[in-house]
């Protein structure tokens, strides 16, 4: 049987991170260490940690502005098996229906717009919603492996 | 994130980059790199890949910016040695198609003359 946080060694692990790109590697290191103990493809890993840093840069750099004074708020737990994540700014939100689909011919040689895209290709569910008072908050869930078990979903 | 240029047959430059390609860390620095061969007149531009250890959304802009950049002078841009990571990332954006890959420098370098 799965205990309901399958980490709690680690996790959960809150963070308010100044609205620094240096920020995003120290992030991701504590990602990795959370999903210690799981049974991970190393390119599985490799992904979701990818999906992070999109999202972190996401919320320093179109969120908050890369404006010091306001913190990038992440959350990251391993609940039932499935790794959360979630980032919020202190930004003007967006709406994300509003973001370019980058696969589209007229998009494909745009220098930015891939972000968004990387992190729902790369994780099972994504979700935007702007937060009261500002900002805007993203959910990224990735189901994990226990040590063990066997796989039974594609990466 | 390291740089380094040589010149190979033909006048190819060859970019040979170490490191990250990440935003706020090396992203830029291509550009950069690029621009300036690209105002010396050098518009063959092989760029190797093969060190490269991540790269992200925009290090991938910063990619297709420079194949812009360097197709608009007239010139030619390819990739080298491309680590699988990066050419899933290229993949699943279907940026695959844009550039043209090689596994082998010499193969990379003659194809400019062609």
């Amino acid at each position: 049987m799965s205990s309901p946080r399958a980490n709690r060694e680690t996790g959960p692990i809150r963070m308010s991170l100044s609205s620094r790109f240096e920020n995003i590697e120290m992030a991701q290191h504590l990602c990795g260490k959370l999903l210690e103990g799981y049974d991970l493809p190393e390119e599985k890993r490799h992904w979701i940690l990818m999906a992070l840093r999109e999202a972190l840069a996401n919320a320093i750099k179109h969120g908050n502005s890369q404006d010091q004074a306001k913190r990038v708020h992440l959350d990251m737990d391993v609940i039932d098996d499935t790794l959360q994540m979630r980032i919020r700014d202190e930004g003007n939100g967006f709406d994300p229906s509003g973001v370019a689909d980058p696969l589209a011919p007229e998009n494909r040689l745009k220098t930015s717009g891939r972000g968004i895209f990387y992190m729902r290709t790369f994780m099972d569910e994504v979700s935007f919603r702007p937060v009261d008072g500002g900002g805007m908050e993203i959910v990224l869930k990735k189901h994990l492996i226990r040590e063990g078990q066997k796989e039974e979903k594609g990466p | 994130m390291k740089t380094s240029v040589r010149e190979a047959k033909g006048g190819v430059q060859i970019l040979d980059l170490k490191g990250k390609i990440t935003i706020g860390s090396g992203d830029v620095q291509l550009r950069e790199t690029i621009n300036k061969l690209v105002e010396e007149g050098k518009k063959n531009i092989l760029i190797n890949m093969a060190d490269v250890t991540t790269i992200d959304s925009s290090g991938i802009g910063e990619l297709v910016g420079c194949y812009t950049s360097v197709t608009n002078k007239g010139g030619k841009l390819k990739l080298l040695h491309l680590p699988p990571k990066i050419s899933d990332v290229l993949t699943v954006t279907q940026l695959i198609t844009v550039f043209d890959v090689y596994e082998s420098e010499g193969e990379a370098v003659a194809s400019f003359a062609a």
